[in-house]
């Protein structure tokens, strides 16, 4: 193990090693902690520039009912929903099928279209954006949250079949040999013996995915307007623009906007891990 | 298993789906995959470069201008303070690497809680850039912000980093390598683990400790890992953007804008919609990305075909 195991060091670098630890991950957090205390401040607090002492009361009711009382985060919430969940379920289902199409059979094009997809995946938005906004746009989806997840669920497909496809790559291929042996048809092939052996990977790209298309800040504000339908990343940088200096209110709404993925994490970190590190061991 | 299920298919009767579905199944797997990705990735790079010879508002008629703004491009202030500023991007942006790797040989450790600890660090990765971004510009506040007044009680003048030229950008990257770190740090974790402890003990048999051991035994053992925070970190400074639309809007003046944002609000912006301007800055963003991923996709097709 490198570097050296702190056990085999001695007592006091032992103690240094444990004080430091709690040390160098407030500093490392510092920025969220103060965020966080800053979601129960009171406006009195704010407006006395008390922005990173002790809270003189803990106002974490009133601020973060008020957030969902005074403005629609509530229905920006709704609305990264509506596009998230759909997305992962899209984008992990088509990529499971190119996924299986690319690790298991051998076609004239296989590489170049795994390429593609590999290569779409790592473009610039910015070179998709005027057209992806006129499609949208000419299919009347410009400002719904189905012409978002549509885009997103094409886009995703690109890292979803990188992903899939070399997961299956590492399955025993006996498996799949056997049973055309056997005169399974391919479909069922996919179905009742590969699929069921893909559910780590599906685990770790529908967390992966949920986290992206949350986060998404760009594409949100591309496709949606108003708060009818854009998600939480854009709606909280509008109401960040309401609430000038009201940072107690922009911290819960900040707070509010990254518990989703922040649980999802927590929830099934082993498998988001698994799925962020593809191909950073060999 | 569902061995069971499998066998009730006899294989008599060879019909024509029979005999060909090992050659035709793989295109009925790949056809919604490659629809969609056609539809909404590939189509849209050639509209984008054939829309950069065109002057369009996005609503009237188009007009064929030939080269003609990317000649404009040539002569534009903005446009080179934009590839000024993607540059800065690219080089600052790689230190997350070794920080990312520092942070790892930290924590790379087995005391109790340690996993606590680990996925802890991670979190700034895990949380929108553009909660990020509203937290740095607090960080930044000149009034209150906590970095002026920790300069304050070494008796250094409040810096308006958001607000100055000079410092907006630096100001925006160090913002965004707080995530990026976070993120190189959970690759480097995941090689540590990796890295051969029987190489690692006749190492140290040999008397190799510290640095030493880091750079000739561990580090080309972290390759794998080291590769690909390179290409996620590239990748990520050249798509900067929400950071920098988050917290200066490309301000002050326009002094912190990269191509990504400058092609964002050439495109849809109170300064009129200059779509084909917009897409000839996209399709320059676009190449320099190419760049990078040829080489990535050069590099996995050796590791394809040298099986």
């Amino acid at each position: 193990m490198f570097p050296k195991p702190i056990e085999q060091t001695s007592t006091t670098a032992q103690w240094l090693y444990k004080i430091a630890l709690p040390i160098a991950l407030v500093i490392w957090l510092l920025p969220l902690i103060a965020v966080a205390m800053t979601s129960v401040r009171s406006a009195g607090d704010i407006t006395a520039g008390n922005y990173w002492g002790w809270p003189t009361s803990f106002n974490f009711w009133a601020n973060y009912s008020g957030i969902f009382e005074a403005t629609p985060i509530g229905q920006y919430i709704l609305n990264s929903f509506k596009v998230t969940i759909p997305t992962v379920i899209g984008a992990v289902a088509i990529s499971c099928m190119t996924g299986f199409a690319l690790a298991v059979y051998k076609f004239k094009g296989n590489l170049l279209i795994f390429f593609m997809f590999v290569a779409g995946n790592f473009v610039p938005f910015q070179i998709l954006m005027v057209p992806v906004r006129d499609l949208t746009l000419d299919l009347g989806m410009y400002n719904t949250w189905y012409g978002l997840a549509l885009f997103h669920i094409a886009f995703q497909a690109g890292f979803c079949t990188l992903f899939m496809r070399n997961f299956i790559r590492a399955m025993p291929f006996e498996l799949i040999e056997a049973a055309r042996v056997e005169g399974v048809s391919e479909i069922r092939i996919f179905w009742f013996v590969v699929l069921p052996l893909m559910k780590p990977a599906i685990a770790a790209l529908s967390v992966l995915i949920f986290t992206f298309i949350w986060n998404d800040y760009f594409w949100a504000t591309v496709l949606t307007q108003g708060a009818e339908n854009q998600p939480i990343t854009a709606g909280l940088y509008s109401l960040n623009g309401q609430w000038v200096a009201a940072w107690h209110l922009v911290s819960a709404g900040s707070i509010v906007a990254a518990l989703p993925p922040v649980l999802m994490f927590f929830l099934m970190q082993r498998h988001f891990i698994a799925g962020l590190t593809l191909g950073a061991v060999k | 298993m569902t061995a069971p299920a499998l066998s009730d298919t006899p294989p008599t009767s060879k019909s024509w789906w029979k005999k060909n579905q090992q050659r035709l199944a793989p295109w009925l797997f790949l056809a919604p995959g490659i629809f969609m990705f056609a539809v909404y990735v590939i189509i849209p790079i050639f509209q984008s470069i054939s829309l950069s010879f065109y002057a369009w508002d996005g609503l009237g008629t188009k007009e064929w201008v030939g080269a003609a703004n990317y000649v404009e491009l040539m002569d534009d202030d903005a446009f080179y303070t934009s590839l000024k500023n993607n540059v800065l991007w690219l080089v600052l942006y790689m230190l997350a690497i070794p920080a990312g790797l520092f942070v790892a040989l930290f924590l790379n450790q087995t005391v109790r809680g340690i996993r606590i600890y680990k996925s802890l660090f991670f979190f700034p990765f895990v949380i929108s850039q553009v909660v990020v971004g509203l937290v740095f510009a607090w960080f930044y506040d000149p009034t209150n912000g906590l970095m002026n007044i920790i300069l304050g009680w070494f008796g250094a003048g409040p810096i308006a980093v958001l607000a100055d030229e000079d410092y907006v950008t630096y100001g925006i990257i160090a913002a965004g390598l707080w995530p990026q770190t976070a993120y190189c740090m959970i690759l480097y974790l995941t090689g540590l683990n990796a890295v051969d402890p029987e190489q690692i003990e006749a190492a140290r048999l040999d008397n190799a400790k510290g640095a030493k051991l880091l750079w000739y035994v561990i580090l080309p053992q972290l390759r794998p890992a080291t590769f690909i925070a390179v290409v996620v970190t590239v990748i990520g400074a050249l798509r900067s953007f929400d950071l920098i639309s988050i917290m200066t809007d490309g301000g002050p003046w326009g002094s912190s804008r990269v191509l990504a944002f400058y092609m964002y609000e050439q495109a849809f912006s109170e300064y009129g919609f200059r779509m084909g301007y917009g897409a000839a800055i996209a399709v320059v963003l676009f190449l320099i990305m190419m760049i990078y991923i040829t080489g990535f996709l050069w590099k996995m097709y050796r590791d394809e075909t040298g099986r």
